[in-house]
């Protein structure tokens, strides 16, 4: 019964390249509802490119990705109405610094999901409160610490209740005193059920939300298993550099 | 330490002592002083040499009669700012026409779709002659050339033809003001906008053309006042515009003074257009700091 269970997302034999260099080479990847799964690797390994190609930012060169078992990344798909159906959240936030945070939110669902206004503005206010942003919703993103944009950005992905989420190292852009609280805002989402790849540096992070980390060195996933195996005994030569020098430089 | 309360002891023994920061704040005042009145003289020097260089002139007294004559300025006055009004109207008019114009070809030169080249290279080639060509030679062509068509349905008023030829050729450079303004929105907005399930057209409208106009605003003022002058042009081809006003009075009579007053008008407009502008970007600063205090 669980075998027939389509995943959320999949990722089958996926290619990317900019021009000759090859950044993406074959990458198979299967995310189950409720599930989260951790990309790790070095800057330059493809995890933001995998994460961009499944959104469907930029082209793949050849296989598939699949949300919910029908494929996404034909071309005769419509991009818009996939990315209506998935959140991504970018390192630099990406908010539209013209808009109020409320404004932010609501784009989405008003816009490209049909809600009503009011309606909108309801739930919005309601995910803000829920996410420590209450108050803020009238506040310009440039008036807010880069943990609380980052937040904002997360609840604007969650605004239009995406099957899954796509976060790309969400914490790269913050100080360091500030990355604890937008984890934690990941971690609750990940014990609400929320469904999740996820591309960080962070390995105390990975290790405590993801249910399988994929290692990515040179465009391929050449390690993955669960947390407690990848940080524990890693067994590609690869894996280990990588461990070994975040364990130097005293970020592991 | 020790010295500090020696010296703070002593400015207590004797009250003439200054302390440090008053003697500091007494040499700032003294810089600030002679920093005031440095600039007072050299002003005062600067514009009496030049008035005394123009008043001394062997020409200055018939300068005077021809160019500032207050009896003449009173008497054409009425008929400038007759001619004045139509320069208002006119410029309006032309400067919606332009930004709806400059801006539809902004948004054509900034998609990729293959179906629009076509639209893409004619704007392309639009922008780039309409810049290249002066702005009076489009005004003759098309004030002079469209009539001699005499074909039914164009117009052949002067002044809708006069105001045609500066919308166009405004709308090449304000439509590369827009683009600028586009491109310089960084592509992570886009990509933040699209990511939501926006279209590329909802992406435009809400996200990027919203923060293109607000960077842009500075060097479209620049071109509203450019246009606001070059409404001038239109009089080669008859309506009786304010700088024409002036012109027939100083060729019948040789009296320069309305010409003067002509260019005293269009500083009554632009100047104030200038501060208005500056005034609405503050504006939009304050609101967002506004924003942060009641939060």
């Amino acid at each position: 019964m669980s075998e027939a269970r389509v995943p959320v997302l999949e990722v089958s034999g996926v290619t990317k390249a900019y021009g000759d260099r090859q950044v993406l080479r074959g990458i198979d990847l299967a995310v189950a509802e409720h599930e989260a799964i951790a990309l790790i690797g070095a800057s330059g390994s493809g995890k933001s490119t995998l994460l961009r190609c499944i959104d469907l930012l930029e082209e793949i060169d050849d296989g598939d990705v699949f949300l919910d078992g029908e494929v996404i990344t034909d071309p005769s798909v419509s991009p818009p109405g996939v990315r209506k159906r998935l959140g991504m959240v970018f390192q630099a936030f990406n908010l539209f610094p013209h808009m109020s945070v409320l404004d932010n939110v609501v784009l989405a669902p008003t816009r490209a999901h049909g809600a009503a206004k009011a309606e909108a503005a309801d739930r919005a206010r309601e995910l803000l409160a829920r996410f420590g942003l209450e108050g803020r919703e009238h506040d310009y993103p440039d008036r807010l610490s880069g943990g609380q944009q980052q937040r904002v950005a997360i609840v604007r992905a969650l605004a239009t209740r995406p099957r899954a989420l796509l976060l790309d190292e969400i914490t790269s852009a913050l100080d360091p005193e500030l990355v604890g609280e937008v984890l934690s805002l990941v971690s609750d989402l990940k014990d609400g059920g929320m469904t999740m790849l996820i591309a960080t540096h962070e390995m105390g992070f990975a290790r405590e939300v993801a249910d399988e980390v994929c290692f990515l060195h040179a465009g391929e996933i050449v390690e993955r298993g669960s947390a407690d195996k990848m940080f524990g005994e890693p067994e590609h030569p690869e894996t280990q550099r990588f461990l070994r020098r975040l364990l130097d430089a005293g970020r592991l | 330490m020790d010295g500090r309360r020696r010296r703070r002891s002593g400015a207590v023994l004797s009250a003439t002592t200054l302390t440090r920061q008053e003697e500091r704040a007494a040499a700032k005042r003294r810089r600030a002083r002679r920093g005031a009145l440095i600039a007072a003289a050299s002003t005062i020097a600067f514009f009496g040499i030049v008035i005394a260089l123009v008043v001394t002139a062997p020409g200055w007294d018939e300068v005077k009669t021809t160019f500032l004559d207050w009896h003449d300025f009173k008497k054409a006055l009425p008929d400038l700012l007759k001619g004045f009004w139509l320069d208002i109207k006119l410029f309006v008019i032309v400067e919606c026409c332009v930004l709806v114009l400059a801006l539809v070809l902004a948004l054509i030169r900034s998609t990729r779709t293959p179906a629009l080249f076509p639209l893409r290279l004619v704007s392309t080639v639009f922008t780039d002659v309409m810049r290249g060509l002066p702005v009076v030679l489009l005004v003759y062509t098309i004030g002079f050339g469209v009539p001699a068509l005499s074909l039914h349905g164009l117009p052949t008023d002067p002044l809708v033809l006069g105001g045609i030829a500066l919308a166009l050729a405004y709308s090449g450079y304000v439509a590369e003001v827009f683009r600028s303004g586009i491109s310089s929105v960084h592509p992570s907005q886009m990509a933040g906008a699209l990511a939501l399930g926006l279209t590329r057209a909802q992406a435009m409208r809400h996200v990027i053309l919203p923060q293109a106009i607000r960077r842009v605003i500075p060097p479209l003022l620049n071109d509203f006042i450019a246009l606001q002058k070059d409404v001038a042009l239109v009089s080669f081809l008859g309506p009786i515009e304010a700088f024409r006003v002036a012109q027939i009075e100083a060729s019948s009579n040789f009296i320069f003074t309305p010409i003067v007053g002509a260019g005293l008008l269009y500083l009554c407009v632009t100047i104030p257009m200038t501060r208005w502008v500056d005034h609405l970007q503050n504006k939009e600063r304050r609101v967002r700091g506004v924003a942060e205090v009641s939060a």
